[in-house]
């Protein structure tokens, strides 16, 4: 586990960059730690990662079709707002931790 | 009367309709269990029927021949679970009210979730093992099937077994050169995982084999639809993969009567505590097996160890006292690897597969985490230990607990 300081704040971050400690999580940290990986987030991104944040903290196992079922994104405009792994970016920026969908 | 109604007669509700008629008392106790189904399937099975060395014959028993005298068998299909009044509604209309149940209706494959995957070329050129009809079609086709390309797609996770598509691929790789025509067909595994397994250690090691064996992987490779009239599966950020012949493993969901019940998720696996393995709604239903949405793989191992902790539990519910049974996320697989070998894989929800030897530390029989002649048997060991052990609910000589004794850290 490593420290880190994101928008002037000292994060705890596992060892593939994901959060220890949702509660360290705001706006601004997001915003400054995705630009760091090179992404811009717009009102729609966060829109997601508001979403993530919800179901990740109600307990629920988060999955790509469950957010493409959100009513926010659909999959493929998911892909779109995070290319590559979106469902590994978006979990990162969402200071929640590396999602355990697959076992 | 109290009555313990179980739903589905599959590995799980099987396993519990034994273990709670041997300790649950007759004059007190009615015990019903319900499936759709008459057939009871070997699923394990399905992987070497398209390589002949099963058939059809080899995987299938009437599910009658494994209920215990003195369990009722419905044979009818459940519409849904009444959780606030105890009642379960069944198709035609008939209702049972139940003082305990035990929800073990499992997961089913749903080709149609994907657009195409259940288009023209379904069972033509298309085929899925996960199904008694999609295996004994691949069977036939790849009798006749002089090469080309084979790629095998998962679609999403969580899937059974989810060690079985890599065992397909080896397998194939095997048979294809047994046949004499392995140059002639290009095996690619896609997966919308970051590589071939899901847990690091297990991963880096099968990938290797994969690599040994001439498969190609692609991974992160999420499906959205199937090109039939090109012969191509294309993902949501439009990389195309074309095939010759694919073998998908459609997306998995819990049974339409978990969402029609409400007590689902939205891929309607029961909402289940995974701890305790009681559904999170109602303290009196306990979930089992893959309809749960736990942590864990979907396989017949962790069905056999989930049902150590159910039994536990249930008999403190109905006994009043605390529960006491807590469980681990416990798996074990074998995996076939082609060639006559096997190679085991033992995890739970905190420790990823290790290397080392199973079940007893340091002598085995079995190793862990790399290719023996001694996995491979265990895994045909496997079938006979299923029909005559596993499913009458007896003991066996592995505990339901996970210990790291005879692991490399
Ligand atoms: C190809 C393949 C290979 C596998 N290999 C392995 C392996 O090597 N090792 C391993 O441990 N596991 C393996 N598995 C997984 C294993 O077979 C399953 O995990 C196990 O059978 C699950 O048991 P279950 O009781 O949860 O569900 P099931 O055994 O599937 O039973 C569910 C039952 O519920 C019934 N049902 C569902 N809904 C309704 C309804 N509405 N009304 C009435 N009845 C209903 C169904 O008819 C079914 O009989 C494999 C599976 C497949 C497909």
């Amino acid at each position: 586990m490593a420290q880190k300081e994101i928008a002037g704040k000292m994060i705890d971050l596992d060892e593939n960059g994901y959060f220890t400690d949702p509660d360290q999580w705001s706006k601004e940290v997001a915003l400054a730690y995705a630009a760091e990986h090179g992404d811009t987030l717009t009102d729609k991104h966060l829109e997601v990662i508001e979403y993530i944040r919800e179901k990740v903290k109600s307990g629920q196992t988060l999955t790509i079709r469950s957010i493409g079922k959100s009513g926010i994104v659909d999959i493929k405009g998911f892909y779109k707002l995070f290319p590559g792994a979106p469902l590994k970016k978006a979990t990162k920026y969402a200071g929640v931790s590396k999602p355990a969908s697959c076992v | 009367m109290k009555k313990l109604v179980i739903l589905g007669a599959g590995t799980g509700g099987t396993i519990m309709a034994n273990k709670m008629r041997k300790v649950l008392e007759r004059d007190e106790w009615e015990i019903t269990i319900i499936d759709k189904f008459k057939t009871h399937y070997y699923q394990p099975g399905f992987l070497f029927i398209p390589f002949g060395t099963y058939t059809k014959r080899d995987v299938i028993k009437p599910k009658a021949d494994f209920i215990p005298i003195g369990v009722k068998y419905i044979n009818a299909e459940i519409d849904r679970i009444d959780g606030e009044h105890n009642k379960v509604l069944l198709n035609d209309g008939v209702q049972l009210n139940y003082d305990f149940l035990i929800v073990a209706t499992g997961v089913r494959v749903v080709p149609e979730e994907t657009p195409g995957l259940k288009g023209e070329l379904w069972h033509k050129n298309i085929f899925d093992f996960y199904t008694i009809e999609g295996t004994t079609a691949l069977s036939k086709f790849f009798k006749t099937w002089e090469g080309g390309e084979l790629v095998l797609n998962i679609a999403d996770n969580p899937i059974k077994c989810p060690v079985a598509p890599l065992e397909f691929v080896m397998y194939a790789d095997a048979y294809f050169v047994e046949r004499g025509i392995r140059d002639k067909v290009n095996i690619t595994f896609v997966t919308p995982m970051e590589g071939a397994f899901t847990k690091p250690r297990a991963s880096k090691v099968l990938g290797n084999l994969l690599k040994k064996k001439n498969i190609n992987v692609v991974p992160n490779f999420y499906l959205e639809r199937v090109d039939n009239e090109n012969k191509k599966i294309i993902s949501y950020d439009e990389k195309e993969v074309p095939f010759d012949c694919l073998i998908t493993i459609p997306i998995h969901m819990g049974d339409e009567m978990v969402e029609r019940s409400g007590l689902g998720d939205d891929m309607n696996f029961m909402l289940t505590d995974k701890y305790t393995l009681q559904s999170t709604k109602f303290e009196n239903i306990f979930v089992l097996g893959d309809a749960a949405n736990i942590p864990t793989s979907k396989a017949g191992s962790v069905v056999h160890f989930a049902a150590e902790i159910v039994f536990e539990n249930l008999l403190c519910a109905i006994e009043g006292r605390e529960l006491t049974g807590k469980f681990d996320g416990h798996s074990n697989c074998y995996i076939e690897t082609g060639f006559g070998k096997g190679a085991l894989i033992d995890f739970n929800y905190d420790t990823e597969p290790l290397p080392g030897s199973f079940p007893f530390p340091g002598i085995g029989p079995f190793g862990l985490l790399k290719e023996t002649r001694m996995n491979h048997y265990g895994k045909l060991m496997f079938r006979w230990i299923y029909w005559h052990v596993l499913l009458k609910g007896k003991e066996m000589p592995i505990p339901s607990e996970m210990y790291m004794a005879g692991k490399k850290l």
